[in-house]
């Protein structure tokens, strides 16, 4: 059962497509289900307790049919994810299947319970039940969504950093769950994703509420909706580069391969540099057009100017590529900066009540979809860094793969990407469509409560 | 047959839990996600105005019931790793097609409602398409599934017949959820929707009874021999009860005081039921027909035995949260919003 080179390939650009078009979703709906229970609440806590806060109640209104949406999509692109551990991977689960099995159960468990059975309440129950039952129905879609990114990052984490288990006949029994589940890099990856979840929500609320605004649509809700997200992401991104950084060191511990990639440093040494910028050639065995910052790297990593880094040339044969490890990494980097810029100076901007301007908005809607760039970048980083183990000492991805033939992974591949494509441009078409079109909900709040539910 | 293992220890009794629990959720799935499938099969036959209803009808639940396939697979994976490898790896072209369909239909869900008006008949055609493209793919996974995977075209042509007969089931009981929970014309159209898919739902359970025992010489000795013959014959005389319970019922409605509207609906569940207990009579104890039985695919104890611990506490509340949302939502469809 072992694959054909083109086979491996194209199975593995079938499952990081579907993994990339998935991921899209749940760093959405994670941050969002949190950022409407605080919607809710705010509307439920006013003195106009019939109707609630209108500002807040139509903020609300606004975002859960975007949380309904983008829940939808994350839905279906995961039930293909289940799948594709059987079709793309057998290996995976003959391995380490007792492993995998049961924390992606729980994962499902979880989701199943605290999801799906009240979504249905929180999206279309807002009149048939009472509006603290409503609460509770948000805030456990909130919690089941939050579990779910538990679960499935305790998962990947352990394919990373692998502990708590021993190998029997070529199959990895569990010997601790707690030690499984608590894996070394598992704190520092699930505070990365929930944080990265913030961040891409707030740039969402922030970039179309500006875009209303510009497009006349902005009333007193999308005002309070723009300021909750810009300060959200003021406050979450210094808090995410404090995790970033905590999240490198424990992979410089656990997977120095990776970091050795991410950094472009090909040899071992003392005072190594931060390169700034370079081109990776695996056949020079160094970076060319680098430029670099004498030393930072070696600061950066272990607090001291002449600390000792490994390179390259440590991993002969078992590094993974360089060149999308490193470009990803940069890419990560760079939109986080680039939000701390862009967050800060609206907050300053916005600060006790003052106007919008035209182009501060702008540079709002501008940045919208900067938290999908960031969270896929900072994925590639992590999983093609992984490289190339599939889970790190057990077993390598090339020896996991199905022996499907590789022209039949090929068409199916084309057909999940056209319809990738597809719904990625529908998704977010209607995202500035309902945000461009008048709300109707707007003018009579009061006369639609009236009417009896 | 082959040999049962001692089934008072760990490694015999858990294995058996386990296919319990994932036989319960498939067979979840096929009855609640089946119509809900079937409504948008049906969406190929309705008027504009009647589509609208049509999907309200299913709108509050129909994610929830697409995840008991996610549960039902996950068990799969979680309890047989093994089996989870070699029968998606055997599906792979019918699998990918049909989560090809369930992605367009749940998209589509939200997009024609959300999108420019001129856009929602193209979401129309595609919640139709994919509803009917994930029946007739589901039907085709299980035809190749209860035939160990047979080569050749007389393999193929059963799993197509299958396809097309589940599409019909389905059909059925979209049709009969719709006499339920709507009113008017579309619950007449409804009527007469059922009345034309209850026959070819029954020739397909039909042919599918006859044909199974004839693909598979296994199967055959396990129905056909002395006492199972006696035994099982309860099965087919009920499902053919129930499909007369139907098809009589159906003559007498819509009524005006929706007497019995439920009967059609609950029947074809009926009927479903004793079609999965037949089809897990004739694969048991196998997981892969012929290749392996549930205990030599099964995980590790200790990892059963840590997911059984969260099950046994989540199940239970899910099934009551999940009925919980339909009372929120019983009686007639009514248009659906997000205040």
């Amino acid at each position: 059962m072992t694959a054909t080179a083109d086979a491996l390939v194209m199975a593995r650009m079938q499952f990081a497509a579907n993994m990339t078009f998935h991921i899209l979703f749940p760093a959405i709906s994670i941050g969002l289900s949190w950022l409407l229970l605080y919607f809710r609440l705010r509307a439920n806590r006013s003195k106009a307790a019939r109707t609630g806060d209108a500002r807040w109640v139509q903020a609300y209104t606004f975002w859960v049919k975007v949380f309904a949406l983008t829940f939808a999509l994350g839905v279906v692109s995961g039930v293909t994810l289940s799948f594709q551990f059987g079709t793309n991977w057998p290996g995976y689960l003959r391995t380490v299947g007792n492993i995998a099995g049961p924390l992606l159960s729980y994962e499902i468990l979880t989701a199943f319970m605290l999801e799906a059975a009240f979504l249905g309440v929180m999206l279309f129950g807002g009149e048939r039940v009472p509006p603290r039952l409503h609460a509770v129905a948000a805030t456990l879609v909130a919690v089941g969504t939050t579990l779910s990114a538990f679960w499935i990052l305790a998962l990947d984490s352990w394919m990373q950093t692998p502990a708590g288990f021993v190998m029997i006949d070529g199959q990895a029994h569990a010997t601790s769950w707690l030690a499984v589940i608590f894996n070394p890099s598992f704190p520092y990856r699930l505070t990365h994703m929930l944080l990265a979840s913030g961040l891409t929500v707030s740039f969402l609320v922030a970039g179309l509420s500006a875009y209303r605004w510009l497009r006349g649509q902005g009333g007193p809700d999308v005002q309070v909706a723009l300021r909750t997200a810009v300060w959200l992401a003021a406050v979450l991104i210094p808090l995410q580069i404090v995790a970033g950084d905590q999240h490198g060191l424990n992979t410089l511990e656990h997977q120095p391969a990776k970091i050795a990639a991410m950094e472009g440093l090909w040899q071992t040494g003392r005072g190594v540099p931060m390169v700034l910028f370079g081109v990776p050639d695996e056949d020079l065995g160094a970076n060319r057009y680098e430029i670099t910052i004498p030393r930072l790297a070696s600061l950066y990593l272990t607090h001291s100017l002449d600390g000792e880094v490994k390179g390259l040339d440590e991993f002969a044969g078992v590094h993974p590529p360089v060149a999308p490890v490193f470009f990803a990494f940069r890419v990560m980097v760079g939109m986080g900066m680039l939000m701390l810029l862009v967050s800060w100076f609206s907050a300053w901007k916005l600060r006790r009540g003052r106007a919008l301007t035209a182009g501060l908005a702008r540079s709002l809607v501008a940045m919208t979809f900067s938290g999908w760039v960031a969270v896929v970048a900072g994925w590639y980083t992590t999983e093609v860094g992984r490289q190339p183990w599939l889970a790190t000492g057990i077993l390598r991805t090339a020896d996991a793969a199905s022996s499907v033939p590789a022209p039949m992974i090929a068409t199916t591949l084309a057909m999940y990407l056209a319809l990738y494509v597809c719904l990625l441009v529908g998704y977010v078409s209607v995202l500035f469509y309902l945000a461009g079109k008048a709300a109707p909900e707007r003018v009579p709040m009061e006369i639609q409560h009236a009417r009896p539910a | 047959m082959p040999d049962l293992p001692d089934l008072a220890q760990p490694a015999g009794w858990l294995p058996l839990v386990f296919m319990g629990l994932m036989g319960l959720a498939m067979l979840l799935y096929v009855a609640l996600d089946g119509y809900d499938l079937g409504v948008g099969i049906l969406l190929g036959l309705a008027t504009d105005a009647e589509k609208d209803t049509m999907i309200e009808s299913i709108g509050p639940f129909w994610d929830g019931n697409e995840t008991w396939l996610v549960l039902g697979v996950g068990l799969l994976l979680a309890g047989f790793p093994i089996a989870h490898g070699v029968i998606l790896g055997e599906l792979y072209l019918p699998v990918a097609v049909m989560l090809l369909g369930l992605i367009l239909r749940g998209v589509a869900f939200d997009f024609r409602v959300k999108a420019r008006a001129a856009q929602k008949a193209w979401w129309n055609h595609a919640f139709h398409a994919g509803s009917l493209i994930a029946a007739l793919a589901q039907g085709v996974m299980l035809g190749r599934y209860v035939t160990g995977f047979q080569a050749g075209a007389w393999a193929w042509a059963f799993a197509a017949f299958v396809g097309v007969s589940l599409a019909a089931g389905y059909t059925l009981l979209g049709a009969c959820w719709l006499l339920m929970k709507t009113e008017g014309g579309l619950q007449s159209r409804a009527v007469s929707w059922a009345r034309r898919s209850v026959w070819l739902a029954a020739a397909g359970i039909a042919a599918i009874s006859v044909t199974t025992p004839l693909v598979s010489a296994y199967v055959f000795q396990k129905w056909f021999s002395f006492p199972n013959i006696v035994l099982l014959a309860p099965v087919p005389l009920m499902t053919a009860v129930l499909f007369a319970l139907v098809v009589i019922t159906l003559q007498h409605q819509p009524r005006a005081d929706e007497r019995w509207s439920w009967l059609p609906f609950m029947g074809t569940v009926g009927v479903f039921v004793l079609a999965f207990f037949g089809l897990a009579f004739s694969i048991f104890p196998y997981v892969v027909v012929d290749r392996l039985t549930l205990w030599q695919a099964a995980a590790a104890p200790n990892s059963l035995s840590f997911i059984l611990a969260g099950a046994v506490i989540v199940l239970p509340v899910m099934a009551a949260s999940n009925a919980y949302a339909y009372w929120v939502f019983r009686g007639k469809a009514r248009a659906l919003s997000y205040e």
